[in-house]
């Protein structure tokens, strides 16, 4: 069942909040410089299983291997760690930190592993450039549209070089000529850098930029890719 | 009427705002509570300190005395004052000379003798272990109890006891002035206030009322975001901008309102227990405390109408949109100028009065308010320019740093109105401190007695000197007596009866008399003239001439006789020093052998005697000793901080209020704090996705409440020297600036910080929980 | 899509030769399918004869195809008429899919597989369109995106369906 080269793979996860089944039995995979779109309706369990995948939430049961090693047989420390280092996060409402500016958001990952704050905030304005925000730098979140906020976010994904990019609804909150655009840039820059993008979404045109795509429904994956080539 | 109108919708979403709308206007109600309590103590205060000194006068027997011998209508008393464990115990020896003889007030009966009547205090004290000793000193049997009019508060240590032998002393001993002869208690003299303490007293008032106001204000103000976002759905129904103002008037003038009845309530409960406190030996009944109805009614009018003045205020630089909230206020940066008024004006009303304090002259004492308040507003008014100014300047630094400068640099202004409390509060009780600070240094200058030498000092009766060196040698055996100095006093006039001039001579061995006067050598039989001492006398005494000494300088009932003495030629000037009680002796010293007669020469004594310092109750035993040989003895602690006992109580008090207040300030700044964390549950989740290490953040929220408190402590210590240092100008004292208050105020006012910070850490870690990101 | 009215609307800018007619047709509209030149030839023939448009000139030694055409002013009413009259939206009623779910239940087979196995068709023609989008220009982006966005209703409809196959399922057996 896991493709050799994986770089990212889940196996028989199980999770519950409370009494509701989030997941039950779902399995992942993923190489570099793939991407991979999860699917399924809403209250389906895709964002658990997002979660789940990049450590921030440990499955009741179940195997996550990222890179050869048993992501819940980390500490959370550790699992931290690896988050700021090998991992980049985008989400549905860009969730920039209001106080700071664009610069300084796009900087924050770089700063929490300690790169000094002018390296930091070097290495984001030519990340910001790639997104075409360059000039946003000083401004706040407060003072830019949507589609130029989640632009920024994505440049704050992507800043630390990391080898996953976790994308929650990433379109979400735009119109559908801002959220190509977001789409395009995403992936154009995840491929640049042979980074892997899980993108979790329910809209089909955004999944379509994807490589292929995951089905979550009640719990349980299907990847229809690898049915269909069985 | 539409106003009216407004005004109550705004009350009904107060009370009725479901769980969250009470939350709010509980905690306002709290707030407001709290500080209606204190006004209400306040106004009632005045009319508690009238009632207590109203019940002094009825007892006082000071300056009582009749002329005149025994009728039916005279009473003989004895005092009997004591101390017992640093508490004052008030005692009196009665003995009614007629049937008509004057009950002191709260005493239904004269006690027999051997019995006594005693305050609840001190017949609790006497039941408890704690009393064991006390026991021993009054060993009078409790036959009744005197009630609350003959009491000063219900704290108070007191005992009327029967006596039959004061008469015989009256009428024959030597000391006969030690029992009074008074046909009334009542004494209409009255003390006037001594300005230094009338000063103090408005100054506390000031100090610990400002913040309560500054809470206040804030409390109104709790919850505003949510009232804010109320406020634009009401806009967006159709209403217009006055009426959201008044709306949101209403709802600030109901819970004040519902915080008057709280404080009301809490008013009543605290008064309950207002007679287990103490401040500065005053301590008054609960019943005492009875507001001014006028001044009452004027708190629960002024609190919900400066509440919706407040509102009002505040509703003015914001402006409610349909579709949100506009704070004109955020892009004008603030001018320094008109913040720097009120202080200098406060300054201007409190510079002239400096110095006026030397010559004991009253103060203007609504300029002293004034000048106080307005230094106090200054801090408040430059408050919020120093954290924008200095906020504005912060960079660089750590994630946890930048997260909360960038975070003040947004909101700099309600950052600064949550620290402007503590920030009054401190300047306040800074000025205070070092105000209270001298004047307790000025009384300890004052009683000049050295504890390092003697702790106590005991006057023995000379009318029998086998029975006082009886007592002397008990006194020296007593457990816990380390050494006593004894000083035997007699007068050397220059005849037998009626001298016209008079010679004081102090008889003790040589390692007793080093203890007054440096001698150049001695030995027993040795003679000295006293120099430099503190007055003057008429030097009768030349070597060679003869003196009639005599204990009692001639009134002496006794008659022993007066026994002529020569002065001999080898006598030498020896200068004075002082003795354990601070006095330096004049007029001859001399030792026991030139003196043969001393031992059957009837002399007064004054013994100084030294405890074991590791000994707390050898002085109680001492003083039962006293006791025993004579039940009015003055015998005494001596004390070379005799008054800062008194202080000692205000400047905890003060410690204790200021730390209140500072509590109070503190659960707002937490309230704030926590409805901010809740706001940015998403956001923080985020952070946590990509790896945001708990410090990091717990250190942005420690930040974020340490740099508006640090700038306000800073300008408060600023202030509070300045204005404490003004008012050690006024009093007349130097200005020598007492680090130890600034310091542990600022202390106090970092401890709250840190409180506050530890409290809103488990809630920050439970919203950095990964759930947080689990809202689809 | 009516070959005849996009023909002479290219043709208003000017006249035009039969074989620039097809070019220009192939470069704006035929991605997927370009004109036969029979097709021009016989739409031509019939414009010609209604008087839409007429021929302009003949090249030398030209044979059929050597025509130049230019547009009549009837023909420029014509197509102003149609470009002003809105399309007839797809009623869609008749769906092959719909079909196959309900067969699906009827016969017990799997419906949710029948959805899932659907999506992932659409999807990879999406991704191909996509594909097509991020390398071509603002036409096959606009193109592309018509087709992606029909395509995204079938699976919006899809995933509708899915949701409410239970409620489907009893309402069929019944």
């Amino acid at each position: 069942m896991t493709p050799a080269g994986s770089l990212l793979v889940a196996q028989d996860l199980h999770k519950a909040y409370g009494p509701t089944p989030a997941l039950d039995g779902a399995e992942f995979s993923i190489h570099p410089g793939e991407v991979v779109a999860v699917m399924g309706p809403s209250g389906s369990g895709k964002s658990t299983l997002l979660h789940c995948l990049a450590g921030i939430v440990t499955p009741d049961s179940g195997k996550i291997l990222y890179d050869g090693r048993e992501l819940s047989a980390m500490s959370d420390a550790e699992r931290s760690a690896l988050r700021r280092t090998e991992f980049g996060f985008v989400f549905q409402f860009g969730q920039l930190v209001p106080e700071l500016t664009c610069v300084e958001n796009v900087a924050l990952p770089l700063r929490l592993t300690g790169v000094k704050r002018k390296e930091a905030e070097r290495r984001s304005l030519e990340w910001m450039e790639r997104l075409e925000v360059a000039d946003l730098g000083n401004k706040r979140p407060g003072e830019v549209s949507g589609g130029q906020g989640q632009r920024v976010a994505v440049a704050r994904s992507l800043v630390t070089q990391p080898r996953v990019v976790f994308a929650d609804e990433p379109t979400g909150a735009l119109d559908s000529l801002n959220g190509e655009r977001v789409m395009q840039l995403l992936t154009e820059a995840a491929r640049s850098t042979n980074a892997a993008v899980v993108l979790v979404t329910h809209e089909a045109r955004v999944a379509a930029y994807s490589d292929r795509e995951i089905v979550v429904r009640d719990g349980k994956s299907r990847d229809m890719m690898l049915e269909h080539s069985v | 009427m539409s106003l009216l109108r407004d005004l109550a919708l705004g009350a009904r979403f107060a009370l009725s705002g479901g769980r969250e709308g009470w939350t709010r206007t509980l905690l306002t109600a709290v707030g407001v509570g709290l500080g209606v309590a204190l006004l209400l103590g306040t106004t009632a205060l005045p009319g508690a300190l009238n009632a207590r000194t109203a019940r002094d006068n009825a007892r006082n027997d000071y300056g009582a005395s009749v002329d005149g011998g025994p009728a039916a209508d005279t009473l003989l008393i004895g005092r009997a004052d004591s101390q017992y464990r640093g508490a004052d115990v008030r005692g009196r020896l009665v003995q009614a000379e007629g049937a008509k003889s004057p009950l002191p007030p709260g005493v239904s009966a004269l006690p027999a003798p051997g019995t006594m009547a005693a305050s609840p205090a001190l017949r609790d004290l006497l039941a408890s272990p704690d009393g064991k000793l006390l026991r021993e000193r009054i060993p009078y049997r409790i036959s009744s109890t005197i009630a609350d009019q003959g009491l000063m508060g219900p704290h108070e240590l007191a005992y009327y006891a029967g006596s039959d032998t004061l008469k015989q002393r009256k009428d024959t001993a030597d000391d006969a002035a030690e029992v009074m002869r008074v046909n009334a208690f009542v004494d209409k003299q009255q003390e006037k206030l001594d300005p230094i303490l009338a000063l103090l007293i408005v100054i506390i008032f000031v100090v610990l009322l400002m913040p309560v106001g500054v809470f206040i204000a804030a409390a109104v103000r709790f919850g505003g975001d949510r009232r804010d976002r109320r406020l634009a759905a009401l806009r967006l129904a159709g209403a217009d901008r006055r009426m959201t103002r008044w709306i949101a008037a209403g709802e600030a003038l109901a819970g004040a309102a519902v915080g008057v009845v709280v404080g009301a309530l809490f008013f009543v409960i605290g008064r309950q227990y207002v007679g287990d406190i103490s401040v500065a030996g005053l301590n008054v009944f609960p019943s005492d405390i009875d507001p001014n109805p006028l001044l009452a009614a004027a708190v629960a009018i002024a609190v919900p109408a400066s509440a919706v003045a407040v509102t009002l205020f505040a509703m003015r630089s914001v402006v409610v949109e349909p579709l949100g909230v506009v704070r004109a206020s955020v892009p004008r940066r603030r001018r320094m100028w008109w913040r720097i008024l009120p202080p200098l004006a406060g300054l201007g009303l409190l510079v002239p009065m400096m110095g006026r304090g030397r010559d004991r002259g009253m103060f203007n004492q609504s300029q002293v308010i004034g000048g106080t308040v307005l230094l106090l507003i200054g801090v408040t008014a430059l408050l919020p320019w120093l954290v924008e100014a200095a906020v504005r300047r912060l960079g660089g630094g750590p994630v946890g740093w930048q997260l909360a400068v960038r975070r003040l640099q947004l909101t700099s202004g309600s950052a600064a109105r949550m620290v402007n409390g503590i920030a009054v509060a401190v300047a306040g009780a800074i000025a205070l401190q070092m105000l209270l600070g001298a004047v307790e240094g000025d009384y300890v200058k004052a009683s000049g007695e050295d504890t390092s030498r003697a702790q106590l000092v005991v006057p023995l009766a000379g009318s029998d000197p086998a029975r006082q060196s009886g007592e002397l040698r008990t006194l020296k055996a007593t457990e816990g007596v380390t050494q006593a100095v004894v000083l035997g006093s007699l007068n050397g006039g220059e005849k037998a009866k009626d001298p016209e001039h008079y010679t004081p001579v102090t008889v003790a061995t040589c390692a007793d008399l080093r203890e007054v006067a440096t001698l150049p050598s001695c030995k027993d039989g040795d003679t000295f003239t006293a120099t430099g001492g503190d007055y003057p006398y008429d030097n009768i005494a030349k070597p060679g001439s003869t003196l009639c000494l005599d204990p009692a300088l001639g009134g002496s009932k006794t008659r022993a006789a007066a026994v002529a003495w020569t002065l001999p030629a080898g006598t030498r000037d020896a200068p004075s020093r002082p003795d354990p009680m601070g006095q330096r002796r004049t007029g001859l010293l001399l030792t026991p052998g030139a003196l043969p007669q001393h031992a059957k020469l009837p002399t007064r004594s004054t013994v100084y005697v030294s405890t074991a310092p590791d000994d707390a109750l050898a002085k109680e035993r001492v003083l039962n000793v006293a006791g025993r040989a004579d039940p009015l003895t003055s015998a005494r602690s001596l004390n070379d901080t005799q008054t800062s006992g008194r202080f000692a109580g205000v400047r905890k008090g003060l410690y204790i209020g200021a730390a209140a207040v500072l509590m109070l300030i503190g659960a707002s700044l937490l309230v704030s704090m926590l409805e901010q964390l809740r706001e940015r549950k998403k956001l923080l989740s985020a952070l946590v996705a990509f790896g945001t290490r708990r410090t990091t953040l717990s250190w942005s929220v420690l930040w974020q409440t340490a740099v508006p408190v640090a700038l306000g402590l800073t300008l408060a210590a600023a202030v509070g020297l300045g204005l404490g240092s003004v008012l050690l100008r006024m009093v007349g004292r130097s200005v020598t600036v007492d680090w130890v208050p600034a310091v542990s105020m600022v202390g106090i006012g970092a401890g709250v910080v840190l409180l506050v910070t530890a409290l809103s850490l488990p809630p920050l870690w439970r919203l950095m929980r990964p759930e947080g990101l689990r809202t689809e | 899509m009516s070959i005849g009215h996009t023909l002479l609307g290219l043709l208003e800018s000017g006249p035009r030769h039969g074989y620039d007619l097809k070019r220009a047709f192939d470069e704006k509209f035929g991605h997927d399918r370009p004109l036969h030149y029979g097709q021009v030839y016989s739409t031509m023939s019939r414009l010609l004869k209604n008087g839409l448009v007429e021929v302009d000139g003949v090249e030398a030694g030209g044979g059929p195809e050597r025509k130049r055409y230019a547009i009549t002013e009837a023909g420029v009413t014509d197509v102003e008429t149609w470009i002003r009259q809105p399309e007839k939206p797809e009623p869609y009623l008749q769906s092959t899919l719909y079909t196959k779910v309900v067969l699906a239940l009827l016969t017990g087979r799997d419906a949710a597989d029948v959805l899932d196995t659907q999506r992932a068709e659409h999807l990879r023609l999406m991704r191909v369109l996509t594909d097509r989008k991020r390398r071509g220009d603002l036409s096959d982006q606009l193109i592309c995106d018509h087709a992606l966005f029909h395509l995204e209703a079938d699976l919006r409809w899809l995933e509708l369906t899915a949701a409410r196959l239970v409620q489907l399922a009893t309402e069929v057996r019944t």
